[in-house]
């Protein structure tokens, strides 16, 4: 287990987002979480990603406890994500979106980045090629040089995933990567994210695509109301009649 | 002793007045985000005006103040329009600097229309003390605190109780939902600018018999204005009125047994404070983020 | 060409061109419009590489200009310190006050950032104004010595003009420098998406700090630069119309662009000086200016000048 939660409760003032969730993600896997509108699947991401403190429970990255880490030191240890309202930097260019994925990565300071000690110069030129690299891995080296806001939707997304993944991460948590993409860039999603797999990283997907998520997921986790109904083999999840009901609405 | 009874009283005086300063900050905050940097502007603008239409017209007193807080209601109006509309999505940042603009903008105008003089406007009802309960107390006392409680209740009244108040709080409570049940948000956004700068030039009328007006008292009782509204928090109205009152009777303390070459200080160090250790103020709520 | 070198030309163009100005002008009243110009630039430099690098506004940084100007002059007059340390000195100050209040006032956001600085701000000069023990208080401080080095003492314009052009454009150099760096990329980042840059691992707090703590010493250096070229320093140099008149050369000039920075400042240095015919004209028209460039033209006047230069390459290519 690489990734684990246990006991996390998230109340928003009256409003309980998440009741008791504990979960573990394999290392090497792809685990899907799936659950209805408002399930809570994006306030969990935020809770493991340090953007918001949980009311309760306890997050663990092999094995060490990292409640409460804040996001900075989370990317440092390796754990990064995507967002389900696409978060660029939309006035940089697309290649320097990749590039300020190496941040933890690399670093000249303040006085070598002002004077451009040798050093940073060698440093600079290695970000570069590595995030070219990193373009190249999403088929976006073409629009290297364009503005972040200016990318259509699509390639957004996956402008997203070569950023996340110029941080080296061990984790990469992805909030709903193929919501509004088409048939076709979906196909290439879920080629990339086998790759992604590949390469050795665990991957943690929030999907409503179910094609997409009983395609390419080893295990799937079912939330609903903020409560964990059930997790399995996407086998398993389809055939259980507690998740048909919890997506159907009927309890 | 004496002294000490002077103070309280110009303390309550000017803290009623932050008060209602401090509520125009937050019903335009609360219906659209906006911190607006001009309100203190609307402030200015009661005071020059009434002097204007009562003391070079020769208006009589009331026409004179309703005269204008009409024409600082139409500003607000004008400037929702003309500058805050169309940035409607814009970044936080570049909506202050409009506000900034504007109220650099509005100060200016006055500057050039009536110069650069202060000004007294004359007391409401004259100078006479009165003597109640063996103190004494100015006319004009009672009439800032006549007015702010009188603005205080009939904003509730509005708030709480008309179908008009109700649709402005669920604006500021959710925009998109409001706009779903058929809520015309812009007109609230329009009319939150309106009642802001409409109470603004209220304050600053009732308070310019006291502290003299000129073109650029609107940067210094704006911020108190907003210290006061900080002190409070923004979510509350009550806070508010409390927290214009703390505000004003620390300053008044202050000026008076430590120096009062400070005074201004006081009110930005409180802002500071509170700021750093509890931003969403003395008596607010606070809330999550959205991510 | 490629972008790099462009870049280095351009550079080495306007450096060129601003050290040769004095050959060619030798009117005193010319070269000292120019000496503000400079000392502006270097605010507008630095209060933009908090506001339109790292997108966080300061309402109050006249205070900092001010902290240098005081220092310089306090320490010099007073204690007849060496000024040149002096100048160091202040700038240190002035970047561990920055410091110091960065940490609590950076963690609030948007108008509450705005409101907190101008706070800060107006704090510093109710403190200038009231110590008169110190900074003479309302009636200012004379006397400030100019600076010497070797045997040339900078009392007149043509030295004063080298001494902070040669700064400025220093700071110009070095401040591209860092926006093209991965410091510089980190606060574009912050800029556009604090919680991304966060998630990418950024200490969007501490870099904040940092280069508030960098915008103040830079400042600071201005300031002390002010007084011992005017000799001469009073409160109302360093209150909030300053503050806000520095916003405004950083969004006027450009947001988030050096040379917007030089523009800016260039522009509402020597605005006030035509419109000495219409006195009192300048706040209407300051306000205006924000209020138009902000809504018509979000990049500065630096990216339509930009734009033309870059149709006239186009043109020239053409042919
Ligand atoms: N910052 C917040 N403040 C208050 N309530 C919140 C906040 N963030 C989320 N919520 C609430 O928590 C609940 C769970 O939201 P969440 O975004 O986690 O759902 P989700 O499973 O990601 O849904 P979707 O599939 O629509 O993305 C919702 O009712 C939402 O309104
Ligand atoms: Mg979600």
């Amino acid at each position: 287990m690489i990734l684990k939660v246990a006991n996390i409760t998230k109340a928003f003032g009256g409003l309980t987002a998440l009741d008791d969730v504990s979960l573990g993600v394999a290392t090497g896997s792809i685990t899907g979480i799936i659950g209805p509108n408002g399930a809570g699947k994006t306030t969990l991401f935020n809770i493991i990603t340090g953007l918001y403190t949980q009311t309760s429970g306890e997050v663990y990255l092999e094995n060490k406890k990292i409640s409460f880490f804040s996001p900075e030191a989370l990317a440092a240890l390796g754990l990064v994500r995507t967002f389900q309202n696409v978060e660029l930097f939309g006035q940089m260019t697309v290649l320097e979106n990749v590039m300020v994925g190496s941040h933890t990565k690399s670093s000249s300071g303040f006085l070598s980045c002002a004077f451009k000690f040798p050093r940073q110069i060698k440093e600079e030129k290695l970000i570069r090629e590595k995030s070219m690299r990193w373009l190249e891995f999403t088929d976006l080296d073409d629009h290297a040089e364009m503005r972040a806001d200016n990318l259509p939707f699509g390639k957004s997304r996956l402008l997203e995933i070569s950023r996340a993944m110029a941080l080296e991460p061990r984790v990469i948590l992805m909030d709903e990567p193929a919501a509004g993409l088409n048939s076709r860039e979906t196909l290439q999603l879920a080629k990339l994210i086998r790759q992604i797999k590949e390469l050795g990283i665990t991957v943690v997907l929030v999907e409503h695509d179910m094609d997409l998520v009983m395609d390419i997921c080893e295990t799937i986790v079912v939330l609903n109301l903020g409560k964990k109904l059930t997790q399995g083999t996407p086998r398993e999840i389809q055939e259980n009649p507690a998740v048909i009901s919890a997506y159907l609405g009927v309890s | 002793m004496d002294n000490l009874y002077q103070y309280l009283l110009t303390g309550l005086s000017n803290g009623a007045i932050y008060a209602l300063i401090g509520f125009g900050f937050a019903i335009i905050h609360n219906a659209t985000g906006i911190i607006n940097f001009a309100q203190g502007e609307f402030v200015m603008l009661g005071g020059m005006l009434a002097l204007f239409f009562l003391v070079f017209c020769g208006f009589p007193l009331a026409p004179s103040i309703i005269l204008s807080i009409l024409i600082a209601t139409v500003v607000g109006i004008i400037f929702e329009r003309l500058a805050i509309r169309p940035l409607k999505n814009a970044k936080p940042i570049r909506l202050i600097i409009i506000t900034i603009g504007a109220s650099i903008f509005i100060r200016g105008a006055a500057m050039l229309i009536w110069g650069k003089d202060t000004h007294a406007l004359p007391a409401f009802s004259g100078n006479d003390p009165l003597y109640i309960a063996g103190a004494t107390i100015m006319p004009q006392h009672l009439w800032i605190f006549a007015v702010t409680i009188l603005v205080i209740f009939s904003s509730r009244l509005f708030f709480n109780h008309t179908i008009i108040g109700k649709a402005m709080r669920a604006c500021a409570y959710n925009a998109q939902a409001a706009s779903l049940v058929g809520i015309d948000v812009r007109i609230m956004v329009m009319l939150s600018f309106s009642i802001s700068a409409a109470i603004g030039s209220l304050a600053g009328i009732i308070i310019a018999p006291l502290t003299m007006t000129s073109y650029d008292v609107g940067i210094m009782l704006g911020l108190k204005g907003f210290c006061a509204v900080i002190i409070g928090g923004m979510s509350s109205g009550l806070g508010t009125v409390m927290g214009g009152l703390l505000l004003g009777l620390l300053e008044a303390l202050g000026a008076g047994f430590i120096s009062a070459g400070y005074k201004d200080a006081i009110a930005f160090i409180i802002l500071l404070l509170i700021l750093f250790f509890r931003p969403e103020g003395l008596f607010g709520k606070k809330e999550t983020e959205r991510v | 060409m490629t972008k790099e070198k462009r870049q280095i030309f351009v550079f080495l163009i306007f450096a060129l061109v601003l050290l040769t100005i004095p050959f060619l002008l030798r009117e005193s009243y010319l070269l000292n419009v120019l000496v503000f110009i400079g000392i502006h630039t270097m605010l507008a430099v630095a209060l933009n590489l908090l506001l339109g690098y790292a997108g966080q506004i300061s309402l109050g940084h006249a205070a900092f200009f001010g902290i240098g100007a005081y220092m310089s002059g306090i320490l010099t007059t007073r204690f007849a310190l060496d000024p040149w340390l002096v100048i160091i000195l202040a700038a240190l100050s002035a970047a561990a006050i920055a410091f110091i209040i960065g940490f609590p006032i950076l963690k609030l956001k948007g108008h509450y950032l705005a409101m907190a600085t101008l706070g800060f701000g107006i704090i510093f000069y109710i403190i200038f104004n009231e110590t008169v023990g110190w900074t003479g208080g309302p009636s200012g401080l004379s006397g400030i010595p100019n600076l010497q080095i070797g045997g040339i003492i900078f009392d007149n314009d043509i030295c004063n003009y080298y001494l902070v052009w040669i700064i400025t454009i220093a700071v110009m150099l070095l401040s591209i420098n860092l926006s093209q760096s991965r410091i510089g990329r980190a606060l574009r980042a912050v800029h556009d998406s604090e919680v991304a840059a966060r998630v990418m691992g950024i200490n969007a707090w501490v870099l904040k700090v940092q280069i508030f703590t960098i915008s103040a010493f830079i400042s600071a250096i201005a300031g002390s630069l002010y007084a011992h070229t005017m000799t001469f320093v009073s409160p109302t140099s360093f209150g909030f119309n300053f503050s806000v008149e520095l916003v405004t050369m950083v969004v006027v000039g450009g947001l988030g662009s050096i040379y917007g920075s030089f523009l800016g400042a260039a522009i509402l240095t020597v605005l006030p000086e035509f419109l000495r015919v219409f006195e009192d004209f300048d706040i209407i028209i300051y306000g205006l200016m924000l209020i138009l460039i902000n809504m018509f033209m979000p990049g500065g006047l630096i990216s339509g000048f930009q734009l033309l230069a870059q149709k006239v390459a186009l043109k020239i290519k053409g042919k």
